[in-house]
C-alpha cells in the first residue's frame, strides 16, 4: 500500500443556525460545530436585541422605565415590572397596601400561566406536536383579555407602581358588541362568561382551566415520540446546575428544591397554600413536567387571590403624594394635589443614596433587578439580572454530544426570550 | 431568609483581614474588598460551610464617573431663572466644574474614588442567604481576576461587563464582547459614551453597502436629572 493511500482526514463542519430560523426563539445566532451530526462545539452570539435598556433608563425619572420593563421578557411582562418596581420599594422604604399586594401576586401568576402557556406551545411545535400551539393560544387568548380589562394593554401593561397598582380591579369586564362579522346570538354566546366583574371572569377561568392541562397532558405527558424527543436530553445535575447560575423550572428540574415564592417571601406568598414541583434527571422531561405542574399550582394561587380580593375592598396605592400622584378628582379641588402632579410628572421623585437588589421569582428564574441611586430622580445604575441570560450561558455543556435536532429540544426547554437576554 | 445580622457578623468576623469595608443597608450585606484579596475573599464565601455562596446571581459593572452630580441646581435661587436645556458637555470635564466638585459627595454624603467598580451578586441555596461583593478600580488600571474558575456562571457576565465598561477579567478563558455588534468601538454604558451613540449606519445604495457616519442627532434631555436633599428622602437606618 503506497503511502498516498492515507484515509482522508475528515474535518468538523462549521456552520450557522439562526439568526432568522423559526427555532432559535428570536434572534440567536448560533455557531456549531458538528462532526457529523454530533454537536462538538457550539458558540452562541447574542445581542442582536439589544436595545440598553439599562442605559435608557438612567436617562429618565424613575417611573418612566415602567414601561420599558415589560420589553424586556415580552411574554411575561408584569413579573418584570414586578421586579423593578420591588427594588424602588426597597430603596424608599415603602410597602403596598395588602389589597395591591394580592393584585401583583395574582397578576404575576397569571403571567406565569401566560408564559408557560407561551411555552409549551413553542416547544410542542420545535419538538413536533403542532396542535399544541393552538390549544395553548386559545388559553392564552382569555388571559391576555385579563391584562387588558385591568391596564388597556394586552401585552405592554405598565401596571405595576410603585406604591401600589395604578388602579383597582374593574367591577364590569368589558363585553364584546355584535358587528358584520358576529352577530348578536354570537356576541351574547361571546359574553357568556363576561357578565360580572373581573375577579368572577377569572373564577370562570380557574375552574376550566385544570381540565386544559389535562388535555395538554394527555396529549403529551405519555406520548411515545414526545418522550422519545425530550426524556434523556440536555441532562444537567443539580451541583452543575447551581454551578452555571440556573434558578427557576431550570434548577428544579434538576431535583433542587429552589423557590424564592417560598424560601425568600416577597408581597403575601407567605399566606397563599401552593406546592414547588421539582423533577429528578434533570432532562428536558421533567422540566416539562415541572412546568406543566407550576401552571396548576398557579392556578390554585389565583383561587386563593380572587377569594381574598372578593372579601377585602381597600386602597390599591399608597396615599402618599410625594411618591404616588393624587388622583385626578382631587386635583380639581386642591392646589396642593395639582402641585404635587406637576412635580411628578416633571421631575419625578428621587430616591435615597444607596444600592438595593430585588429579586423574584419569574416565570423563567430569577429576575433581579440591581439599582445604585444617588439620590437623584433618576436610577445611577440599573442592572436586570435575566435569568435566560445565565440558561443560555450554560447551553453549550447540556448540548455537547447531542444530534442537532436534540439541540432544538434543549434550546426552546431553556425557555428563552431575546427580550431579556439581550436587554 | 436567613438573618442578614448573624451572617453580617460571622463574615467580619471570618474576613475582617481581607475586606476594606462591609455595609448594611436595607437588609442587604455588601463587603468592599480590594482586587488583590477578591479571589481569595470568594474561596472562603465559596466554600466554608457557614457562608456556602454557591450560586452567583450576577456580576456587573458600575461606572461612578457622575456620582452625585446633578444637571439642574436645585438647592440654590437663581437669578436669571432655569433654563429647560441642559449642556452635558461641561460634566465630562471635571476643570470647568470647579463650584460643583465641592457639592460632589458632600451633597450624597458619599464619595466614591476610584471611577468604576465590579460588582457581584451571591447566593446561597443552601443556607438561604444573600451578599454583595463590590471591588473597585481605577480607570487607569482595569483589571480584575476573573472568578469563572470559583463560579462557572461568571463566563458571560464578566464577558457583558468587559463589553459595556470595558473592565478586564485576567483569567476569562474568552474575553470577547458579546452584547454589541461587531467591531463595535467603545464600550458603552460608561458615563462619558452618548446615549444616542456616535455612529449611525445606513444603506448606500451607491456605494451598495451598508456605510457607518458619525451620529446626525444631536442629544437633548427631556427630564434633568437632580439630587433632592428634603426632609421627605430623609431615611433613618
Amino acid at each position: 500500500m503506497s503511502s498516498s493511500e492515507k484515509i482522508p482526514e475528515i474535518r468538523n463542519y462549521t456552520f450557522n443556525f439562526g439568526p432568522q430560523h423559526p427555532a432559535a426563539h428570536g434572534v440567536l445566532r448560533l455557531i456549531l460545530e458538528v462532526d457529523g451530526e454530533t454537536i462538538v462545539r457550539s458558540d452562541p452570539h447574542i445581542g442582536l436585541l439589544h436595545r440598553a435598556t439599562e442605559k435608557l433608563a438612567e436617562s429618565k425619572p424613575y417611573n418612566h422605565s415602567i414601561g420599558y420593563m415589560d420589553r424586556l421578557d415580552y411574554v411575561s411582562m408584569m413579573c418584570n415590572e414586578h421586579g423593578y418596581v420591588l427594588a424602588i420599594e426597597k430603596l424608599l422604604r415603602i410597602e403596598a397596601p395588602i389589597r395591591a399586594q394580592y393584585i401583583r401576586v395574582m397578576f404575576d401568576e397569571i403571567t406565569r400561566l401566560l408564559n408557560h402557556l407561551l411555552w409549551l406551545g413553542a416547544h410542542g411545535l420545535d419538538v413536533g406536536a403542532m396542535s399544541m400551539f393552538l390549544y395553548c393560544f386559545r388559553e392564552r387568548e382569555e388571559l391576555l383579555d385579563c391584562y387588558e380589562a385591568v391596564s388597556g394593554s394586552r401585552m405592554h401593561a405598565t401596571y405595576y407602581r410603585p406604591g401600589g397598582v395604578y388602579r383597582d380591579l374593574p367591577a364590569q369586564m368589558p363585553q364584546y358588541k355584535a358587528s358584520r362579522w358576529h352577530s348578536e346570538k354570537e356576541v351574547a354566546e361571546m359574553n357568556a362568561n363576561r357578565q360580572g366583574s373581573l375577579l368572577d371572569f377569572i373564577w370562570d377561568f380557574t375552574e376550566r382551566f385544570p381540565k386544559r392541562v389535562d388535555e395538554y397532558e394527555t396529549l403529551l405527558t405519555d406520548n411515545r415520540i414526545w418522550k422519545q424527543r425530550t426524556v434523556g436530553i440536555g441532562v444537567v445535575s443539580p451541583e452543575r446546575a447551581i454551578a452555571l447560575g440556573f434558578t427557576g423550572p431550570m434548577l428544579r428540574g434538576s431535583g433542587v428544591e429552589w423557590d424564592l415564592r417560598k424560601k425568600q417571601p416577597y408581597e403575601v406568598y407567605d399566606k397563599l397554600d401552593f406546592d414547588i414541583p421539582v423533577g429528578k434527571t434533570g432532562d428536558s422531561y421533567d422540566r416539562y413536567l415541572v412546568r406543566v405542574e407550576e401552571m396548576r399550582q398557579s392556578n390554585h394561587i389565583i383561587r386563593q387571590c380572587v377569594q381574598w380580593l372578593r372579601q377585602n375592598p381597600g386602597p390599591v396605592i399608597l396615599n402618599n403624594e410625594k411618591i404616588v400622584p393624587p388622583p385626578r378628582v382631587e386635583m380639581k379641588k386642591s392646589m396642593e394635589a395639582l402641585i404635587h402632579h406637576f412635580k411628578l410628572m416633571t421631575e419625578g421623585y428621587a430616591l435615597p443614596v444607596g444600592e438595593a437588589y430585588a429579586a423574584i421569582e419569574h416565570p423563567k428564574g430569577e429576575f433581579g433587578v440591581y439599582l445604585v441611586s444617588d439620590g437623584a430622580n433618576k436610577p445611577y445604575r440599573l442592572k436586570i439580572r435575566a435569568a435566560g441570560f445565565s440558561h443560555l450561558a450554560g447551553m453549550d455543556e447540556l448540548i455537547k454530544g447531542h444530534m442537532i435536532a436534540d439541540m432544538v429540544t434543549v434550546l426552546s426547554s431553556l425557555d428563552i426570550v431575546f427580550g431579556e437576554i439581550d436587554r | 431568609m436567613a438573618d442578614v445580622d448573624t451572617l453580617s457578623a460571622k463574615v467580619t468576623e471570618r474576613l475582617a483581614h481581607l475586606i476594606q469595608e462591609s455595609v448594611l443597608q436595607v437588609g442587604e450585606l455588601t463587603l468592599i474588598v480590594s482586587r488583590e484579596n477578591l479571589l481569595q475573599v470568594a474561596r472562603v464565601l465559596r466554600n466554608e460551610a457557614d457562608f456556602y455562596f454557591n450560586l452567583l446571581v450576577d456580576v456587573c459593572g458600575v461606572d461612578y464617573l457622575e456620582y452625585g452630580r446633578d444637571e439642574w441646581e436645585t438647592e440654590e435661587a437663581t437669578t436669571t431663572g432655569f433654563e429647560r436645556g441642559v449642556d452635558r458637555s461641561f460634566m465630562m470635564d471635571p476643570d470647568s466644574h470647579d463650584s460643583k466638585n465641592a457639592a460632589f459627595g458632600g451633597k450624597t454624603g458619599k464619595f466614591v474614588t476610584p471611577r468604576f467598580a465590579s460588582v457581584y451578586h451571591l447566593l446561597s441555596v443552601q443556607n438561604n442567604h444573600r451578599i454583595r461583593l463590590r471591588v473597585p478600580l481605577e480607570e487607569y488600571d482595569l483589571v480584575v481576576p476573573s472568578v469563572v474558575e470559583i463560579w462557572p456562571a461568571a463566563n458571560w457576565f464578566e464577558r457583558e461587563a468587559f463589553d459595556l465598561f470595558g473592565i478586564m477579567y485576567k483569567g476569562h478563558p474568552d474575553l470577547r464582547r458579546i452584547l454589541t455588534d461587531y467591531g463595535f468601538v467603545g464600550h458603552p454604558f460608561r458615563k462619558d459614551f452618548p446615549l444616542i451613540g456616535n455612529v449611525e449606519v445606513r444603506y448606500d445604495a451607491e456605494q451598495k453597502r451598508v456605510v457607518y457616519e458619525p451620529v446626525s442627532i444631536t442629544p437633548r434631555i427631556l427630564e434633568p436629572k437632580v439630587i433632592r436633599r428634603d426632609n421627605r428622602y430623609e431615611v433613618g437606618e
